[in-house]
């Protein structure tokens, strides 16, 4: 695999989300409304980008059997760090996204890319790797937040573009279902093509 | 580099390295973000009080005081003044009846106990529809009444506060706040 390929495969042909289906709990709960999806998926790609770098860096000096509680440790400290960062420069996003922050620790995504990429492959690779998957994230957040608060709302990143309070099924965690549920299956769609 | 084997010295060696090295990040990152932290959540507390208060000139946040409640934890009383002349009271209260969990309010209250205004600080309500306790068309109905003969309950209870369409028991938490609010300052020791 090139190391474009290791950037590009998070897009859309591995895409966390639409393809490996990795990470609903917090896809659906944060993406009410594009802002909050956007900046859960910048979050975690901050995450998993130094994540993955750290933990191919010490793969050689993690032994086997604690490899899952060192990554975990690696990982919990990057969330520490985004938190920390959040809640002191962007307030009013911590605030809805708060809770969820410290649910990256336990994100599927951000673990499963440690244990299968990030610890057997180069530096470099991994960096590659993290950021794709991220951005693939983030991407799947923003399209599924984008679609709820256009439907649900009526406004697109808090500007108001139809008239009236829209569907409201649709910013509540029913709607998440149907909204992702739809999109996976365009993608689906989309690759078979 | 060889990938080091599983045996006890290494695992505990290698998880306490580990470790050590994340504390000390994080350590270093506490440092550095503690004082925007503490300063953000300052300004968010100021700004309420400014939008539930008369003009003042003092520094409500340096006066602050606590009140004992009814209800569990004492509130916090933020005294307005201007020219050293007490203008109104800022009070934090919250009400645990909200649909999803706590709801805290700023009520600004005038001198001789008149809701001035109010403001939402924190909330997890249903979007759209308890969420709407933020908005004017609710919670402006508040202003200007004072509580000793505006009955603080939603009309279906026997009081007279609209309540939010579809949102009761939101509005009634609302409500909860704004009373536990204004029986604190009703029976507390004002300074």
């Amino acid at each position: 695999m090139t190391q474009l390929q290791n950037f590009t495969k998070g897009f859309i042909r591995e895409n966390p989300i639409l393809v490996l289906v990795l990470g609903t709990c917090p896809t659906l709960a944060t993406s009410t409304s594009a802002l909050n999806g956007l900046g859960m998926g910048l979050a975690t790609t901050f995450v998993l980008i130094g994540s993955n770098v750290v933990i191919s860096l010490l793969a050689n000096l993690i032994p086997d059997k604690v490899r899952i509680p060192a990554f975990i440790v690696v990982i919990a400290s990057f969330v520490t760090v985004v938190d920390l960062v959040m809640q002191a420069y962007v307030p009013s996003l911590y605030e809805t996204l708060g809770i969820f922050i410290p649910l990256i620790v336990v994100n599927c995504i951000v673990l499963g890319r440690a244990e299968a990429f990030a610890s057997k492959n180069s530096v470099f690779s991994s960096l590659l790797d993290g950021f794709g998957m991220g951005l693939g994230f983030t991407m799947a957040l923003g399209i599924l937040g984008m679609f709820r608060e256009l439907v649900g709302s009526g406004s697109v990143f808090g500007y108001k573009f139809i008239k009236g309070d829209g569907i409201l099924v649709f910013i509540l965690a029913p709607g998440a279902f149907i909204a992702l549920g739809y999109l996976i299956a365009i993608i689906n769609r989309i690759r078979k093509t | 580099m060889a990938k080091i084997n599983s045996s006890f010295k290494n695992m505990v060696l290698s998880l306490t390295l580990i470790s050590l090295g994340a504390s000390v990040a994080l350590g270093f990152v506490h440092e550095f973000t503690k004082e925007p932290i503490e300063l953000s959540k300052q300004n968010k507390k100021i700004e309420a009080i400014k939008k539930v208060v008369p003009e003042f000139t003092n520094d409500p946040a340096d006066e602050m005081y606590k009140l004992p409640s009814e209800w569990g934890d004492s509130l916090e009383v933020y005294p307005a003044k201007r020219d050293n002349e007490l203008v109104g009271y800022g009070i934090k209260a919250y009400s645990q009846k909200g649909y999803s969990g706590r709801i805290t309010l700023v009520v600004g209250f005038k001198p001789e106990g008149t809701i001035y205004n109010i403001t939402v600080l924190e909330q997890k309500e249903t979007p759209g529809l308890g969420t709407k306790m933020v908005l004017p068309e609710f919670k402006d109905q508040f202003n200007d009444k004072n509580p000793d003969s505006f009955i603080l309950k939603v009309k279906k209870d026997g009081g007279e506060v609209d309540a939010i369409t579809a949102a009761t028991i939101s509005s009634r938490a609302f409500c909860d706040a704004v009373q536990n609010a204004y029986s604190t300052l009703k029976k507390g020791d004002l300074k």
